[in-house]
């Protein structure tokens, strides 16, 4: 979705790379089969009814055999309703799996060998020390080609770091002791050069333990969403228990002869199995489709948030505009030619290696210009004193550089009115106006901007109308911000900003009862990253600045946090979904069921029977095995998602609510219907 | 069936309609205490009872001043019932009642029901019925809208603990809303002819010479309340069948828009208070469309199910005029009928046992939806909102978004409370009446035996936990068993409901307001109007339909079976 943001080359992950292997599909069977375990269905009421009362139909079906009576109904429906409970578990041990798979291939990359453990920093005298007895305050020796035993801070050194066991990421990235890219992670490996390493982790805690917590499922709590469905849901299964307890007292005063096993299996088709069944499939489903795309959440709860966020709080530089300054015209004072102030430009920029030198060569490149920096000459560089740079080539000499700078070098007392209005042109626009001269002369101005990546005006389109206020975040002036924030199509900024600024918007935000995402990597981004709603911190960036925010983006991309809304919002759509589609099928099953409950006492109710069912027996017996089919048949959508689209709520309502309501009441009608044809061909009932 | 019986129903539920608006607006200014006029009465109100009128109650202090409320009226009404031979303004000298019937009046009159297993003529003083019924008629109606008032305030407040104050919502609602409006129709009803008397009665002789005392009461005074207030206990057991409680298509009127107008406009009134125009309008098409489909539901069933006994019999049969008054006909009575059991109200101008088995199907169906269409006076507001809150949070997720509903969140505290309020219809109807079904004491109160003495039952416990109070004529409740157990239902119906709901209220209040986007879940077009109609008619559909299959739908397809 958002590949017209993704920076970068698209890493190939140590977790998102597990797909359903063979293997992963047997140990979902296996682990489907170990749930069948009552207590590990404490957690969900609707399932563990059904497991009690297949568990009655079961033992009610030995009775009958072993009575010598007829059994076959009785043996079908236990099997049935077993099937159900099943498919339930296979629901969840599937979503599970991907997570186990990728948790198993993180544990292999954990630290085995000794680490140096540095008992004298000041001498380097270091002890081998297994990994996992190092606490945090030690000091570690990581010389090129040790694995790094540990989170920790550099405290001293420089080292290329292959993190790709973490990221999936091959090429090696630069850590150093202060700033902001002193972070690293154990479980990575210093390809070049040595560091000194305070370890910041307690052992069985560091952020590769967690990771592995994480994707394993194994701290896996319910969410505040997930709470209230769950409520819900058992709120619903009381009301159809006391719907089917009651019927013995009315049957028994219309006559009726009820058999327990099919009351039994009224109330379990009843009862919302299906959105019982697959409901933590599709918490844990949505934790790994964040996986897929490298992000790691540290709680279901922060991909809930993430689907209900009202404001995103974006970075200008990286996020929004390419994050370098590009120069995209060259504009000559009268009198000189146009291609006399480009080639002046590009001369004065031949040396100059700054991103924005560089874009000043390959604009020229681009409109034919090309040029050799002369022998003999001499780079000038830019100063915070001359506020300009360029070349000395014997007596030529081009300067480029801040307008004001260059014109008091030049001594000109009053620039051309074309060059003023140029100048004031490009500033309005959020530009940056860069004076050229050529041998003391002035011969133009550069336009250097800021330039929005492309597709980011459509995406935030979108999130509008998914009901995402957004707002950018820089350091620019008034006016440079409000051009690009106009440009790029964000709904608001917030220009000079500091991190306090930063902070307090978040506050505010949320004083307004609003949710608030946004990402960061410095460590002066962690108060913000930890008061937001969403925090992704980025993987390369400060240690502080993971540890606070409540997701991490492995690829360090700040677009992500698009992809991560939208993720949440599918989490949240698809529990909605089925939880209607659960609900609406109940009026088929009542239309099968209760027809062939009554009919035999009283013939006049086979009125009800619409749907034209064979007999009572092959009725309840398809309504059980569409009950029981339909979670399988969901587990796909459980797991995938329902697709999310940005076409605003009310549309979005009716689409859905077409789908999956209208779709819930007519679909099991057609299904039971099918079943019902099957079962009686092939004489089940 | 005929296109006159349509446009009545059309008619009747446009007016009320169309009442309800301009009153909604005034109801808003009674909640807010922006209405003044009768400000000296008010404060002296205050003095005498010792409120004051600056102290808020949060969810706890309101719902113990409810209870507390309550608890007080029926103790006083009990022993007054049962005080009643010693008690004057007693001409026929009635004595006094015994315990269980004396547990499930004042029960009843309380709890907004008006269940009456006795017959009110030959039964109650005029003290009884003035200064016992008459009063609470008042007063629990004034406790609805109290409870609504203070859920509206929760859904306008941000971050706020105060839900008002109970004692003024009272009062307010009693001195501002429900007696000047009753003391002017009172005389409009007597000036079309509804009595309003103090004397034992008249005796006259009959067309075949016989004596005969007709029972006289101060009928008009209470009838208006009786409607208004959506009680529907009559003075006389047949109630507004009867030519003193309603003795013409005027009269018959004013009573079918008086039971549904203060309910609606209580739906306006939250409108406005909660800023949310648009969202109440939505409520009330909800509650408008439903109880119209149930009158022409009723009217539909009572002119073309096929009688064919009738028709072999000889008698016109384009119509089921059994149990109806030949002055109202099938579709006023069919109206009347969707009104006052979408309203929680009671009343009866037919005996609803007597309608076509779909008919009075549909009658029991619209009480076991909650009494949310549109319930009784402020009940069926609150009521409605828990239904909305529960189709919020399911189908509300398919926007991608974590429930809320006029800027509240909806989450795990609200859809427990939610979910604990909606529990007790079915426990309560269903539970009694699968015990009742298979009691033999319960069941010698039965007049007919098969799926019409189930529906009896069924009827019996979904009208008392609903808070309706009509019957399905052919029970003889006055019992121990029927007396006890209906009471029961009643206290379960309004108290193990209202408290959730001020819960609920205290919750909502306590969050922050939340200011809409384009990405929240729209709650007023007619998407949601239809997504909320279908919440509820699959909701209670569920609940019901096995019970219901039992009753009324297989002595359907029993009657369709005799041709």
């Amino acid at each position: 979705m958002s590949d017209i943001l993704a920076a970068g080359p698209k890493a190939k992950s140590a977790i998102g790379s597990v797909t359903l292997t063979r293997e992963v599909v047997f140990r979902a069977l296996r682990d489907a089969v170990l749930k069948l375990d009552p207590r590990k269905l404490t957690g969900n009421p609707v399932i563990l009814a059904t497991w009690v009362v297949a568990g009655l139909a079961s033992v009610s079906a030995v009775v009958a055999v072993a009575g010598g009576q007829p059994a076959g109904f009785e043996i079908q429906i236990a099997l049935w309703l077993w099937a159900t409970v099943l498919f339930a578990n296979l629901a969840e041990s599937v979503a599970e799996g991907r997570g186990k798979a990728a948790a198993d291939s993180l544990r292999a990359s954990r630290v085995t060998t000794k680490a140096k453990l540095l008992v004298d920093p000041t001498t380097g005298t270091w002890i081998p020390t297994p990994a996992h007895k190092i606490g945090a305050g030690e000091v570690v020796l990581v010389e090129a080609g040790d694995v790094i035993p540990a989170d920790g801070e550099i405290i001293e050194g420089v080292a290329s770091v292959n993190e790709a066991a973490i990221t999936g990421e091959s090429a090696p990235v630069i850590r150093e002791s202060g700033g902001d890219r002193s972070a690293v992670t154990g479980g990575t490996t210093v390809v070049s050069d040595w560091i000194k390493v305070r370890v910041t982790s307690q052992p069985g805690s560091t952020f590769l333990d967690r990771m592995i917590a994480m994707v394993e499922g194994a701290d896996r709590r319910k969410t505040p969403n997930e709470l209230a469905l769950g409520v819900l849901l058992a709120g619903l299964t009381l009301i159809f228990l006391i719907a089917v307890v009651s019927l013995l007292g009315l049957g028994a005063y219309s006559g009726v002869k009820l058999d327990p096993m099919v009351l039994g299996a009224l109330f379990v088709t009843l009862i919302p199995t299906t959105i019982g069944g697959l409901l933590s499939a599709v918490g844990i489903a949505g934790m790994d489709r964040l996986l897929k795309v490298n992000v790691l959440a540290t709680s279901g709860r922060a991909v809930e948030a993430a689907g209900d966020v009202d404001t995103l709080l974006l970075d200008k530089t990286g996020t929004i505009t390419f994050g370098n300054r590009m120069a995209t015209e060259v504009i000559a004072v009268p009198g000189v030619r146009p291609e006399a102030a480009l080639r002046a430009a590009l001369m004065a920029s031949l040396a100059d290696e700054t991103p924005e030198g560089r874009s000043i060569v390959d604009l020229a490149r681009d409109q034919g210009m090309t040029a050799e920096t002369p022998e003999s000459a001499t780079f000038i560089p830019f100063s915070a004193v001359t506020r300009q740079s360029g070349l000395d080539a014997g007596a030529s000499s081009w300067r480029k550089g801040a307008v004001d700078a260059v014109l008091v070098g030049l001594k000109v007392g009053e620039a051309p009115a074309e060059f003023r209005q140029a100048v004031d042109r490009i500033a309005r626009s959020g530009g940056t106006p860069l004076a050229v001269s050529e041998n003391g002369a002035l011969v133009g101005v550069i336009h250097l901007k800021d330039v929005v990546k492309p597709g980011v005006k459509e995406r935030f389109a979108d999130l509008r109308r998914m009901g995402v206020h957004t707002v950018m975040i820089t350091g620019d002036n008034p006016v440079t911000a409000a051009a690009i924030a106009s440009e790029a199509g964000v709904d608001d900024f917030l220009a000079e900003a500091t991190p306090e600024d930063k902070l307090r918007m978040i506050r505010a935000e949320q004083a307004k009862g609003r949710l608030v995402a946004m990402c960061g990597d410095g460590a002066n981004d962690a108060p913000a990253l930890a008061q937001a709603d969403v925090g992704v911190a980025m993987q390369t960036g400060a240690q502080a600045a993971r540890e606070a925010g409540n997701m991490v983006d492995l690829d360090s991309d700040p677009t992500k946090v698009l992809q991560i809304v939208e993720v949440g919002k599918q989490l949240l759509i698809t529990r909605g979904a089925l939880t209607t589609f659960s609900i609406a099928n109940d009026v088929a099953k009542y239309f099968a069921i209760i027809p062939a409950l009554f009919v035999a006492s009283l013939p006049a109710l086979s009125g009800m029977n619409v749907m034209g069912l064979h007999s009572p027996e092959s009725a309840i017996l398809s309504a059980v095995i569409f009950n029981a089919l339909v979670i399988l048949a969901l587990i796909p959508l459980a797991l995938r998602g329902v697709k999310y689209r940005a076409i605003g709520a009310g549309k979005l309502l009716s689409r859905n609510l077409t789908i999956y309501g209208l779709g819930g009441i007519v679909a099991p009608f057609v299904g039971i219907k099918l079943i019902d044809l099957i079962v009686s061909t092939l004489g089940l009932a | 069936m005929d296109w006159r019986g349509w446009a009545e129903i059309v008619f009747t539920i446009g007016l009320t309609l169309a009442l309800s608006w301009p009153l909604g607006a005034y109801l808003k200014r009674v909640w807010t205490g922006e209405a003044q006029w009768l400000a000296p009465v008010e404060r002296a109100a205050y003095a005498a009872f010792g409120v004051n009128r600056d102290k808020g109650q949060n969810w706890l202090g309101y719902a113990a001043a409810v209870l507390a409320f309550s608890a007080a009226g029926f103790t006083i009404l009990y022993a007054m019932l049962r005080l009643q031979g010693l008690l004057p303004l007693n001409p026929q000298g009635f004595p006094g009642l015994t315990s269980d019937l004396a547990f499930n009046t004042a029960v009843s009159f309380v709890t907004n029901t008006n269940w009456q297993s006795y017959a009110g003529e030959t039964t109650l003083s005029t003290l009884s019925q003035m200064a016992g019924l008459t009063v609470q008629n008042f007063v629990s109606a004034a406790a609805g809208l109290s409870v609504a008032a203070a859920l509206a305030r929760a859904f306008a407040a941000d971050k706020a603990e105060g839900l008002g104050n109970f004692w003024v919502d009272l009062t307010r609602i009693v001195l501002y809303v429900l007696l000047p409006v009753s003391v002017v129709f009172a005389l409009v009803l007597v000036a079309l002819g509804v009595p309003q008397s103090l004397s034992a009665g008249t005796p006259v002789t009959t067309l075949e010479g016989a004596q005969q005392t007709l029972a006289l009461f101060p009928v008009a005074s209470q009838e208006i309340i009786k409607q208004f207030g959506t009680n529907g206990g009559g003075i006389f057991n047949a109630n507004s069948a009867h030519p003193f409680e309603n003795p013409n298509i005027w009269t018959n009127l004013i009573q079918m828009v008086a039971m549904n107008v203060l309910s609606l406009a209580a739906v306006f009134a939250f409108g406005r208070m909660v800023l949310a125009r648009k969202e109440a309008r939505a409520l009330a098409a909800v509650m408008v469309i439903l109880v119209g489909a149930a009158a022409g539901g009723i009217y539909a069933a009572e002119t073309l199910t096929p009688q064919p006994a009738m028709a072999a019999a000889g008698v016109d049969a384009t119509a089921n005029m059994e149990g109806k008054e030949v002055r109202f006909g099938p579709a006023t009575t069919s109206t009347f009928a969707a009104f006052t059991t979408g309203a929680s109200d009671g009343a009866v101008n037919g005996m609803h046992g007597s309608f076509m088995p779909l008919g009075g199907g549909i009658a029991m169906f619209m009480i076991q939806l909650g009494e949310i269409l549109p319930g009784g006076v402020g009940s069926g507001l609150y009521g409605m909102l828990v239904m909305a809150l529960l189709a919020v949070f399911v189908a509300g997720l398919m926007v991608g978004r974590t429930p809320e509903y006029l800027g509240k969140k909806v989450e795990a505290r609200e859809i427990k409370l939610a979910m604990l309020a909606v529990l007790i219809l079915p426990l309560a109807i269903l539970g009694f009446s699968a015990v009742a079904a298979v009691l033999p004491s319960a069941l010698k109160g039965l007049l007919n035996t098969g799926p019409h003495g189930l529906s009896e039952i069924l009827y019996a416990y979904s009208s008392a936990a609903g808070n309706n109070g009509s019957a399905f004529a052919g029970l003889t409740a006055n019992s121990p068993w029927w007396n006890t157990t209906l009471g029961i239902a009643m206290l379960l119906g309004r108290f193990a409901y209202i408290v959730p709901v001020l819960a609920i209220a205290g919750a909502l209040a306590a969050k922050p307001k939340l200011a809409p986007t384009t990405g929240t879940l729209p709650t007023d077009g007619p998407l949601f109007v239809g997504l909320l109609i279908g919440i509820i008619l699959i909701l209670g559909g569920l609940q019901f339909f096995p019970a219901l299959a039992l009753g009324p739908i297989v002595e359907h397809f029993q009657v369709l079976a005799v041709r």
